[in-house]
């Protein structure tokens, strides 16, 4: 592949200089495929780090540490034995405790899945071992993926690696937190309306949403099944992109896959953007965004403008609705979707004298107040009266808001916006008040409506000296174009060390 | 309503205006039925008051004109998807049954289903 390789936004060259846990996922996979170092070596530096930092961070549920090491030992194996262990050999990913592993326990950080052994693994789990990579450990999330903060785990809240008395976002928190903090060069998590790309900018790594259908959800535990969609986190915007490629493309398994390989996005790494036109979301960027926040994103367009994009206010005037729309139709997916937890198949039963009653005992006992909330609107919404005015109506905002990113991407390649309108808050400041936390997904969640790919690359610090994403967003299937933008953003940080995606790979923990 | 202050939030004292026109205890407690959850006194004083705000939220949606709009349920221009029916291995029998709470005779075990009130 490209220098970019040993160049991460840090500025760090020559893999032979870069060891231990801040190396990039791409360094230690040339490390190890050549021999330099072996994957056993490089899983227990990790392991190691997990160790001495995850007590304060709680990144994770569960460390697969035996597990990591057998399959550390296979892929020295298969390089001994003069075979190819695939392009992520050795490299460490934390999976987000919703993706489903085999014989390992998966929880969607809940009492109702808490001990449950899951008798097959995702495809994207599958095709991660294929590719020589190691599941390191399953890390936290908000209850079923339901939340902006992964507070709402019911094993504990993950903290931010940049200022431990602050969220690290949501609800893939611990995948974040866990690249962030170097506990694994790479991620995976899931984003339903922003799950991937909020975390990623609030710890300040490079976080992804896939078009609708790119990675197969099979094995991943369904939360909203219209919207979910698997994701990659990274340090580097070419570590996301080898991992994307390793998941991404058709699987029988999920009827709603695409039937297409996967994006080559590694590739077009160094092709810049000259030419390209970008929008700039004038409703996901003006009042309700923090003036820092705002500075930054400005600082992103005049970078991509610098590097021979044309950059433009943009209005796309349906995307104001896309909050309401969204917590509407989310949780009338999850009513449905969360009717399986009935304690009859697997997961918590709470004993009753009949089977209804140990229905509704079990799910009281088992899932905690958000989710309950959610099940309750999505019920709400759905039910006999109401279905129109809320559900149906979302349904019709949803083609609105479709209607309104296809016109703008008739004058525009690409558009830019915040990832979030702040920087990541302090515990307990929106638990309370819901509706309060779920404003922090006002701009991620119209891409999960439209089904299009976004892309959250982290653009420097705010004035409290917490990292800031910014947000590039394509039509669908543009994940080339995406990254093409977000390697530009990326290098355009490079060089300054100061504020850069390179401050914020620093712990300061 | 009984709400508790320290329950409200930062936004309690803005939601007492419009909780009774958006949703109703008894509402909540309906709801709560149909999803098989059983919520305590507390709970569904709260939770008509966090559910009512959400609600309000979604007024502009609610009450945009929509006329002629076709809903999307989906992003994708889904088709019936098919496949060769051939047999493939399947989960492991004893593998799935080992996470059950309950099992009998290689089959899930429930409490009585028949005869209930619930």
């Amino acid at each position: 592949m490209s220098e970019r390789d040993t160049s991460g936004p840090g500025g760090r060259q020559g893999a032979e200089e870069v060891g231990g846990l801040e190396a990039s996922a791409l360094q230690l996979a040339a490390q190890v495929r050549s021999g330099a170092r072996s994957a056993v070596s490089v899983v227990e530096d990790h392991l190691a780090g997990i160790a001495a930092g995850d007590g304060e961070i709680h990144a994770f549920n569960h460390v697969m540490e035996e597990e990591a090491l057998a399959a550390a030992s296979r892929v020295d194996e298969r390089l001994a034995a003069g075979e190819d262990p695939g392009p992520l050999a050795g490299v460490p990913v934390a999976l987000k405790d919703n993706l489903c592993t085999r014989g390992v326990p998966t929880t969607c950080s809940s009492r109702i899945l808490e001990g449950w052994l899951p008798p097959y693994d995702a495809t994207v789990v599958a095709r991660l071992a294929a590719s020589g990579a190691i599941a390191i450990g399953k890390a936290n999330l908000d209850e079923f993926a339901m939340g902006s903060s992964t507070e709402h785990s019911a094993f504990g809240p993950t903290r931010n690696p940049h200022d431990t008395g602050r969220v690290p976002g949501g609800s893939s928190g611990g995948s974040a937190a866990a690249v962030a903090a170097g506990f694994a060069p790479l991620g995976l998590g899931s984003d339903t309306g922003g799950s991937v790309r909020l975390p990623a900018a609030y710890c300040g790594v490079v976080g992804m949403k896939p078009t609708y259908g790119a990675v197969s959800r099979y094995g991943l535990i369904a939360f909203a099944s219209s919207l979910d969609q698997i994701g990659p986190f990274g340090r580097t915007v070419a570590d996301a992109a080898a991992l994307l490629e390793v998941v991404a493309g058709h699987d029988p398994l999920d009827s709603t896959s695409i039937d297409a390989p996967a994006p080559a996005v590694s590739a077009v790494l160094d092709a810049g953007v000259e030419g390209l036109r970008i929008g700039l979301v004038t409703e996901l960027s003006g009042e309700g965004t923090d003036p820092d926040v705002r500075r930054r994103v400005a600082a992103a367009a005049e970078a991509l403008e610098a590097a021979g994009a044309k950059v433009e206010d943009v209005s796309v005037p349906a995307t104001t609705l896309g909050l309401s729309a969204y917590y509407l139709i989310a949780p009338a997916e999850a009513s449905s979707n969360l009717a399986r937890y009935d304690g009859v198949r697997y997961g918590l039963r709470v004993d009753a004298p009949t089977n209804g009653g140990m229905n509704v005992a079990s799910r009281t006992a088992g899932f905690g107040d958000e989710v309950k909330r959610r099940i309750m609107l999505g019920t709400y919404a759905l039910s006999a009266g109401y279905y129109d005015a809320y559900y149906g109506k979302a349904q019709q905002v949803r083609t609105l808001i479709i209607r309104d990113f296809a016109a703008a991407y008739e004058r525009f390649d690409l558009l830019l916006s915040p990832t979030a309108p702040t920087t990541a808050f302090p515990f307990g400041a929106k638990t309370a008040d819901p509706l309060s936390m779920y404003l922090t997904d006002v701009c991620t969640i119209p891409s999960n409506l439209a089904g299009d790919p976004a892309i959250s690359v982290p653009y420097g610090l705010g004035d409290d000296g917490m990292p800031i994403g910014v947000q590039l967003l394509g039509p669908a299937l543009s994940e080339p174009t995406l990254f093409r933008a977000a390697a530009v953003l990326e290098h355009s940080m490079a060089p300054t060390g100061d504020g850069g995606p390179a401050a914020g790979r620093e712990r300061t923990t | 309503m009984r709400i508790r202050t320290s329950e409200r939030g930062r936004a309690g004292h803005l939601y007492d205006a419009f909780v009774a026109e958006r949703i109703t205890r008894e509402d909540v407690a309906h709801v709560a039925d149909l999803a098989r959850l059983s919520l305590s006194e507390e709970e569904l004083d709260l939770f008509t008051v966090q559910l009512a705000a959400v609600l309000d939220h979604a007024e502009d949606v609610e009450s945009l004109d929509t006329e002629g709009v076709p809903p999307t349920a989906h992003p994708l221009p889904l088709v019936n998807v098919l496949r060769e029916d051939v047999v493939r291995p399947s989960l492991d029998r004893a593998e799935v049954l080992a996470a059950a709470p309950a099992v009998e005779d290689d089959r899930f075990r429930v409490p009585p289903a028949l005869g209930e009130e619930q």
